[in-house]
């Protein structure tokens, strides 16, 4: 059949990802999108949208119903699902099939058979593929005889959301005692993600390293495998860094890999692409882990080292087509780095940010493909995944694939909301992973805070001195009168301009004067080095400065009081210092405050109870993370103002805990 | 060839920057304030200097125009009177700012400090420009009350008189303001306090215990939090200086300034740069410079289209553009004024009156032309033509001493006493009834007459002493920082900035309106 109108039942990049194909193949397009992404960008790429009302994805990307709708309103004869929110939901599946509408996708009996992950894994293990044992649970409270069967297994175990993707609903069991705990609460994720609460144990492989394969099916017996990704750079169970091919794939292994990939896709009758995932032990033994039956968020490392379009792949399979000859034939050319930016603060525990992105400029670069989810000036939601972007970049050998994308990343301009840019940058050009020796262990065994910082210490001056110079052409150009005149001329000079940084936790002062329109002088921190300095151009948000005979062009961001200077090194972000601080209200001590805006889970203590410091005491969600606040003293509650369900801000007083010593 | 460097008059630019660093010198003097112990006592006490209250004070990136720099020069008091005065931009108003300096003898106002105040007040009541006051003062300096009492009491004259006239004034109080000094804050449209800083009295505990036995303290007299919550006398209670500033910008930020005269249209810089200004003036003022030289390193585009340039060519007239604004430029080309200068000179005055473009005199002048010649054709009938018609212009004036401003040549090209808005001088330049060379020799020729018509000797030893020793004070006392230490001018300013505070004048001078006098036509003389 032809498919004349794509409905793409998801958000973000991979909204516009499938859009872009649309519009290459001339098939129209329609997006669907919530309150909060009423304005993203592939909203607007699309040829028209539906709204669904509301904010959380259980209200909108999750409604089965409402999707159907829209596509029957727009008359879309298919559906994209894209990754996540309902393209591994089986039902779904099968109600578009009932409303004779195309599911971009493998047929709904596939779904099911390796959504669950517990069964696929029988069913691989009958086909021949390797695979590890698992235990399902499927009750709330373990039992004794679970627990032993676990036990079996081998500490340490993993337990998995059976309908899971992405690391959401999974934990790291090291010990018996914690399993009960970690066991209701990957069910609270995975219901709040994925609708289905089922979670499984399987034993967890230490040093394992994560590989994938592609496979491409259609509907006329061609089932083939695109080689494998490597994606063992994650954190917390999240893919960061992926790569095609494996640095440690050779030949034969690529060929016993892509033959178990294969069989897997034929044992459940699979059409279109899914990815096989399996745990390669450091013994070069590799068992089946679960099949994604869809298109994954790193299919584009794929698509850069084959030349193929995985999406028009998809269509064209969906609409009855047989896999063309250079799918059914591929080749693997170079090699493809793909790393995954997302709103959210390393140092703080990799915790989501939110907000407005002040700036995003990619930089153009050879190789470099960038598929994002938001432009500058997007709000970030709280409510959907923090990945902001996917940055890929393609070379003949992986050594230059890998600088070429982390001199991208340095290069990138992005500023108003905290990223993973630099870790992305450190983990490229870290030496265990440009020597391809590393496992999913990686960045927890890595000492992320002595990684060395982008912009190196004696290049931050330089960078702080174009804030300065940059902040005071804005506020210069903000006064009407005296236009013409030299900036911050003066007949009888006492001091020259001055302003204060916060960085990291210094305070650094920046003195200058302009000694005719273009020369300046500069001291950065009171007891350092006046240098000559020569501005070639200044204006809004940058500034082309030669500094002590360097000259670089800096980009300077400026949002909510924080300055982002970026330079092809990376950027330096500083808080700047008010010339007239407000008096500061102060958090009375005992509080607890939310880190990030987000909606309250739970509440574990009422007024009056006595608390432990380090006890959990409110639980968060925001960004689809679960986040425990701690009681930051040992002591008595006096105050409790949120319940399950309140949303907060960033900052708000959740609740207070007055100390023994306190009330004494 | 070989060029005996030892005994070379100095350059132009040798003696041009010989000046200035002169300037720099006796600037860096004002600055260190009341000197190093002072200072680092205000400093031991939390309080911000007043250079740095007035950088605070002070639009980020814009320019202050300080006056009046080295006021009090050769006088027993410390140089720079104990004040800041100049223009700055607050909030987007450009504004007059009048600081106590309270390092310098607790920043009591001595005659000089009066005097640079009083003169600052002026320039904003003229110009309509709003005045922040940042008060720090123990008052009158007591053992020159004679000095000062009297002619003090413009200072609240004025600042009332800004207000009648719409011009929003304001006081930050950051410490002492008692006796007259009390007076500030009350004269002021807008009062702002320091919290445990200020104090507002007009007398202390002593005085009070003195005049009416009452026991009192200083915070019950005059303390910040008295007069914002009792007397009413503070508006607004800083928490300290830096808030007293944020919200005395604040203020600036809120009464609707509108200026009243015209906006500058496009600029385009001078063609020659600024620092070739050095070279153009003479080393030696005898030596006439071109004044065209000079505005080509001044004007828009260095642009000037010269008005009767065949006519009376000692000195030059016409019309350019500074900063965007229009101007009509009347300067000295050869020193002497001649009655063909003095006519020019009239019907351009008028002209400029018509169409309501500022004047700009450049001063370099000798006077006057005198001689049998020049008397009998009535030079003192055309001179008085130039000094009526620059009296009673209406047009804003702003006056420049280049080199020479002697004699009448000083009246007739607006000097002081005529009121220009502004007058700055270049530092090497001179003022004086005449030369001084020429002053004691027309002492020695009166002597000489006087003694043959007595019939006594003349003692020629007895003269020569004499015109030397006057000769020697004359020198001194034409000084432009002799001139600028009594306010004779509004300061002495690098030759290079005259663009900039020229500039910066004109846009003080438009926040007021720019009208000409009406009534007659344009006299052709």
């Amino acid at each position: 059949m032809v498919i004349s109108k794509i409905l793409v039942a998801n958000r973000g990049e991979i909204a516009s990802r499938v859009i872009r194909t649309c519009r290459e193949m001339g098939i129209g397009s329609v997006a669907i999108h919530s309150d909060d992404d009423a304005l993203a960008p592939y909203v607007a790429e699309a040829d028209e949208a539906v709204r669904l009302p509301g904010s959380r994805s259980v209200d909108t990307y999750l409604r089965a119903d409402l999707v159907l709708d829209a596509a029957r309103r727009t008359g879309a004869d298919a559906i994209h699902p894209g990754y996540g929110f309902l393209s591994e939901n089986a039902s779904f599946a099968e109600s578009c099939a009932d409303a004779g509408i195309v599911f971009i996708g493998p047929p709904s009996s596939a779904i099911s058979s390796m959504g669950d992950k517990l069964q696929s894994k029988l069913l691989m293990e009958k086909a021949g593929v390797p695979v590890l044992h698992s235990v399902r649970l499927d009750e709330e409270l373990v039992d004794e005889s679970t627990a032993r069967e676990v036990a079996s297994l081998g500490y340490p175990v993993l337990v998995k959301a059976s309908a899971g993707g992405g690391g959401r609903g999974m934990r790291i069991v090291q010990e018996p005692e914690h399993l009960q705990e970690a066991v209701v609460s990957a069910r609270r994720e995975a219901a709040s993600a994925f609708s289905d609460d089922t979670v499984f144990v399987e034993k967890y492989v230490v040093d394992p390293r994560h590989i994938e394969v592609q496979v491409m099916a259609d509907e006329h017996g061609n089932a083939v495998a695109l080689f494998e990704r490597e994606c063992s750079i994650q954190r917390r169970h999240q893919k960061v860094v992926e790569e095609a091919p494996s640095p440690v794939v050779d030949e034969e292994l690529r060929r016993r890999l892509c033959d178990a990939a294969v069989d897997a896709a034929r044992a459940v009758d699979y059409r279109g692409a899914g990815t096989v995932e399996f745990v390669l032990a450091p013994d070069g033994t590799f068992a089946f882990l679960e099949m994604n039956t869809r298109l994954q968020v790193e299919h584009p490392v794929t698509e850069l080292v084959t030349g193929l379009d995985l999406v028009r792949l998809q269509i064209e399979v969906a609409s009855g087509a047989v896999l063309p000859e250079e799918a059914l034939h591929p080749r693997l050319q170079g090699h493809a780095v793909e790393v995954r930016l997302y709103a959210e603060d390393v140092a703080a525990g990799y915790l989501p940010t939110a907000g407005t992105i002040a700036r995003l400029d990619w930089p153009s670069a050879p190789g470099l493909r960038v598929d994002a989810g938001v432009v500058g000036g997007s709000v970030v939601p709280t409510h959907y995944d923090p990945m902001l972007a996917k940055v890929i970049t393609w070379a003949p050998t992986r050594a230059e694939a890998l600088s070429r994308l982390s001199t991208a990343l340095r290069r990138t301009r992005v500023a108003g909301l905290t990223t993973n840019r630099d870790l992305l940058v450190q983990v490229l050009e870290h030496e265990a992973v440009r020597r391809g020796d590393f496992s999913t262990s990686f960045l927890e065994d890595c000492d992320v805070p002595s990684l060395p910082p982008l912009v190196q210490p004696h290049d931050v001056p330089a960078h702080l001195a174009a804030a300065a110079l940059v902040l005071e052409w804005r506020e210069r150009s903000a006064v009407d009168v005296q236009r013409s005149i030299p900036t911050g001329w003066r007949n009888n000079r006492s001091s020259g301009a001055l302003r204060s940084f916060e960085v990291d936790v210094a305070t650094v002062q920046v003195e200058h004067i302009w000694s005719s329109s273009t020369a300046v002088t500069v001291r950065v921190g009171e007891a350092a080095e006046v240098v000559t300095g020569h501005v070639r151009e200044v204006g809004p948000d940058g500034v082309d400065l030669e500094l002590d005979g360097i000259r670089r062009q800096y980009g300077v961001d400026v949002d909510s009081g924080i300055v982002t200077v970026s330079s092809t090194r990376g950027a330096v972000t500083a808080a700047v210092v008010d010339r007239f601080p407000d008096e500061r209200r102060e958090v009375p001590p005992g509080s607890l405050t939310a880190a990030m805006p987000g909606s309250i889970l739970a509440v574990h203590a009422a007024v009056g109870d006595e608390v432990e410091a380090g006890s959990p005491f409110i639980v968060m969600e925001a960004m689809k993370m679960e986040h425990t606040v701690l009681a930051p003293e040992t002591g008595r509650v006096v105050e409790v103002l949120v319940e399950p369900g309140t949303q907060v801000e960033s900052g708000a007083l959740l609740a207070r805990v007055e100390t023994a010593a306190s009330t004494s | 060839m070989v060029v005996e460097t030892g005994h070379a008059p100095p350059t132009n630019r040798e003696a041009a920057l010989a000046a200035i660093a002169r300037l720099e010198e006796e600037q860096a003097r004002a600055r260190e304030g009341g000197g190093h112990k002072y200072v680092e006592r205000h400093r031991a006490r939390g309080r911000l200097l007043v250079r740095e209250r007035v950088e605070l004070l002070l639009d980020p990136g814009t320019a202050f125009l300080e006056l009046s720099t080295t006021a009090g020069w050769g006088s027993r008091f410390p140089v720079g009177a104990s004040v800041v005065t100049g223009i700055g931009v607050v909030s987007g108003v450009e504004c007059m700012v009048v600081a106590n300096d309270p390092t310098v003898r607790g920043g009591a106002s001595n005659p000089f400090t009066w005097t640079k105040i009083i003169r600052a007040l002026e320039i904003a009541r003229k110009n309509r420009l709003p005045v922040v006051n940042l008060v720090e003062s123990g008052g009158a300096d007591l053992p020159s009350q004679a000095e000062l009492f009297v002619p003090g009491g413009a200072l609240f004259r004025d600042l009332t008189r800004l207000s009648s006239e719409g011009v929003p004034t304001v006081a930050l109080v950051f410490g002492n303001s008692t006796a007259g000094g009390a007076y500030v804050p009350g004269m002021c449209d807008h009062a702002v306090m320091v919290r445990e800083r200020a104090k507002v009295f007009l007398g202390g505990p002593p005085l009070v215990k003195m005049a009416t036995g009452e026991e009192s303290t200083d915070e019950e007299l005059g303390g910040a939090e008295m007069h914002s919550r009792t007397s009413g006398l503070s508006d607004y209670l800083a928490q300290s200086e830096h808030d007293a500033i944020r919200i005395g910008r604040r203020i600036m930020a809120t009464i609707n300034w509108r200026k009243a005269g015209p906006a500058p249209s496009q600029v385009v810089e001078p063609v020659k740069p600024a620092d070739g200004l050095l070279d153009v003036i003479s080393a030696d003022l005898r030596v006439p410079f071109d004044p065209r030289d000079v505005l080509a390193h001044v004007l828009d585009g260095s642009q000037f289209d010269e008005y009767k340039p065949l006519y009376g060519t000692s000195l030059v007239t016409g019309w350019g553009r500074l900063h965007g604004l229009p101007v009509g430029i009347l300067a000295n080309a050869n020193g002497v004024i001649f009655p063909e200068e003095a006519q020019k000179a009239t019907e351009f005055i008028l002209l400029a009156n018509q169409i309501d473009v500022p004047l700009i005199f450049m001063q370099n002048t000798t006077g006057y032309i005198v001689g049998k010649v020049y008397e009998q054709a009535g030079m003192i009938k055309d001179g008085a033509k130039m000094i009526n018609a620059v009296s009673n212009s209406c047009v804003p004036h702003i006056t420049l001493l280049m080199g020479s401003s002697y004699g009448a040549g000083n009246y007739g090209m607006s000097g002081r006493a005529f009121e220009p808005r502004f007058v700055f001088a270049w530092p090497g330049s001179r003022t004086a009834v005449m030369g001084a060379t020429q002053l004691a020799g027309v002492l020695s020729i009166v002597a000489r007459s006087a003694a043959e018509s007595s019939g006594r000797e003349f003692d020629e030893a007895a003269d020569a002493a004499r015109r030397e020793q006057i000769e020697h004070q004359i020198r001194d006392e034409s000084d432009a920082f002799f001139m600028s230490g009594r306010l004779y001018d509004d300061g002495i300013i690098d030759p290079r900035d005259t663009r900039t505070v020229l500039g910066i004048a004109l846009s003080a001078i438009c926040s007021g309106p720019v009208q000409g006098r009406r009534g007659f036509g344009v006299f052709r003389m």
